[in-house]
């Protein structure tokens, strides 16, 4: 009986005294990150090991077989999916100069000292970065109906015929551009607003000193002061757009005629209308050295310029 | 000169605002009218009274009490959970020194530049061999730990001094008690932002539950609009009412807090 008490005792005693040392500055660290670590391990860093073996095998069922590289020679004869790389760039090359511009421009005329209401036009322009993609597609795919559309509606004043925006393969692709464009400018708006807020204003003073007007000084320190904002937004926008998905999912689901195909709406009819696991890994790993090679590229052209 | 130069900025600008907002206005009136005048020409700009037939005809077809539930629940725990494991990975990583850091670091940077789709088809496997799909834990655990939350909690942390932790040190406290009650508590703008970018980026996500979620009852938000359009005949009311209800209360929150909601979408990237 005694004995017990005593055992018990011993153990209470350990068990406060461990429990106040259990974390030390040596180990701790492991404690914090343990988490974190242990779930990027098993959810992110085993899957895309996982798929990177996938796309070199077939999937039948439960049936796993090595099939060398066929799943990617398929694909350099998979003309849907030449289709979404090129519908890919298509629409990068024209959508995010269009949006970097009038975010450009808005963030500018935001800026300009005079003006009032500041917080009300930033907090508008803003609004639609908010909004679940696949609302904002919602809305204007109504918004853009053919016969009842009230952008067709609004067109018909200036005169022009109705535009059969969601059903022909141009205007599709314009339509996710315009969906895109809304979202996204007020976004970059805000990074080029706070990128204006933060260029020193003794740089301005002294070259207006200097006699320089308005416009040079725009084109001799604005534009090279914000620079690393511009990139910023140049390479996060380009990297989202090779994601492409939700918008051409919900307002066109990758037609008509595969128009507005992209890559990841490709990868996810493979892998989960035909369940072809292999192959979509395949696509899988094509967008990953796709996004690795435009990134580098990026880096590679702010690197040589300064 | 000047007076007529301002007029042409500020309707410009007023323009653009139209365009923005506009469509938000369109869609809270369109939740009030019947599928047939969302489609009036010239079109209806003041509210009908179609709301309630709209959300009991949304909640036969979907039962949107329990998809808005589930979308809730699924950001809230996400959001908690998340933003406490990447504070304290950041923690780690900005204030510790310790064996085997580099390369964990090293590897959370390269995730960060992987496209999350290429996770897609071996994550869906295992959510299939754990028997998680139509599961809460299938959309929570995957992005549990986030890179971009991580790299940005570190960056913060970095700039709580070193002189408070060891004081706390030697006053004694554990390193538990540290991280909750002096660490936290001076990273709380940080906190706000990762949260608040946490929330929105699960709250929207349309692709991971679309490929998990494949029972009604377990959808979420986003999920079940895209599932109203698949529909044969497609009815424009619930459709808009639907599009509404995921929009309101992030608008809410945002007009609320919007300066820390701004900072905390573009991921803090933004210092104002």
């Amino acid at each position: 009986m005694d004995q017990t008490e005593k055992v018990v005792n011993t153990t209470a005693n350990l068990r406060v005294k461990t429990r106040k040392n259990v974390l030390t500055p040596k180990n701790a660290p492991y404690f914090f990150i343990g988490p974190a670590f242990l779930l990027i391990l098993i959810f992110t860093v085993y899957p895309v090991i996982s798929s990177f073996i996938l796309s070199f095998q077939e999937v039948r069922g439960v049936q796993k077989s090595f099939v060398g590289f066929a799943n990617y020679s398929r694909l350099f004869q998979d003309p849907i999916f030449y289709k979404s790389l090129l519908n890919t760039f298509q629409i990068l090359i024209v959508q995010v100069p269009i949006m970097l511009f009038f975010s450009l421009l808005i963030a500018v005329g935001l800026h300009s000292s005079m003006l009032r209401g500041k917080a009300f036009f930033r907090i508008s322009y803003f609004m639609p970065a908010i909004t679940a993609l696949a609302a904002a597609s919602i809305v204007f795919m109504i918004l853009l109906d053919e016969h009842f559309g009230l952008v067709n509606y609004l067109l018909s004043f200036l005169g022009l015929d109705a535009i059969s925006w969601l059903n022909t393969p141009f205007w599709a692709k314009v339509s996710v551009i315009l969906v895109m464009t809304w979202r996204w400018t007020g976004y970059n708006m805000v990074i080029f607003l706070a990128g204006l807020q933060n260029i020193p204003a003794d740089l301005y003073e002294a070259a207006s000193m200097d006699g320089a007007g308005k416009v040079k000084q725009f084109f001799m320190i604005t534009i090279p002061q914000l620079k690393p904002v511009f990139i910023f937004t140049v390479v996060m926008s380009t990297i989202g757009t090779l994601q492409l998905f939700d918008e051409p999912f919900i307002l066109t689901n990758g037609g008509p005629n595969a128009a507005t195909m992209t890559i990841t709406l490709y990868l996810y009819e493979t892998g989960f209308k035909f369940f072809d696991f292999g192959y979509a890994s395949a696509i899988a790993y094509v967008l990953v050295i796709i996004t690795a090679i435009v990134s580098w590229i990026q880096m590679k052209l702010v690197g040589d310029e300064e | 000169m000047i007076t007529s130069r301002k007029i042409g900025i500020y309707s410009l600008l007023i323009a653009g605002v139209i365009l923005s907002i506009g469509p938000f206005y369109w869609m809270l009136v369109g939740s009030t009218l019947p599928s047939g005048d969302i489609f009036h020409l010239p079109p209806k700009l003041l509210p009908g009274d179609y709301l309630a037939k709209n959300y009991q005809s949304l909640n036969e077809s979907l039962g949107i009490g329990k998809i808005f539930w589930n979308s809730l629940f699924i950001a809230l725990v996400y959001t908690f959970v998340s933003t406490l494991i990447s504070a304290m990975a950041g923690y780690a990583f900005a204030k510790f020194q310790f064996k085997g850091k580099k390369v964990f670091f090293f590897i959370i940077l390269c995730t960060l530049m992987i496209p999350s789709q290429v996770t897609l088809i071996p994550l869906f496997e295992m959510m299939v061999s754990f028997n998680w799909l139509n599961t809460y834990q299938a959309i929570i655990l995957p992005t549990l730990a986030s890179p971009f939350a991580i790299y940005l909690m570190r960056q913060n942390m970095k700039a709580v001094p070193d002189s408070i932790i060891e004081a706390s040190r030697v006053d004694g406290a554990g390193e538990m008690r540290i991280f909750f009650t002096v660490i936290l508590p001076v990273t709380r703008p940080a906190l706000a932002a990762v949260s608040i970018f946490l929330f929105m980026s699960q709250w929207n996500s349309l692709l991971w539950p679309l490929i998990t979620m494949n029972s009604k009852e377990m959808f979420t938000l986003p999920v079940a609009l895209s599932s109203l359009i698949g529909m044969a005949r497609i009815d424009y009311g619930q459709l808009m009412l639907g599009t509404t209800l995921s929009t309101i209360p992030i608008m809410i929150f945002f007009l609320l807090l919007q300066r820390h909601f701004i900072s905390g979408i573009l991921g803090g990237s933004v210092k104002e």
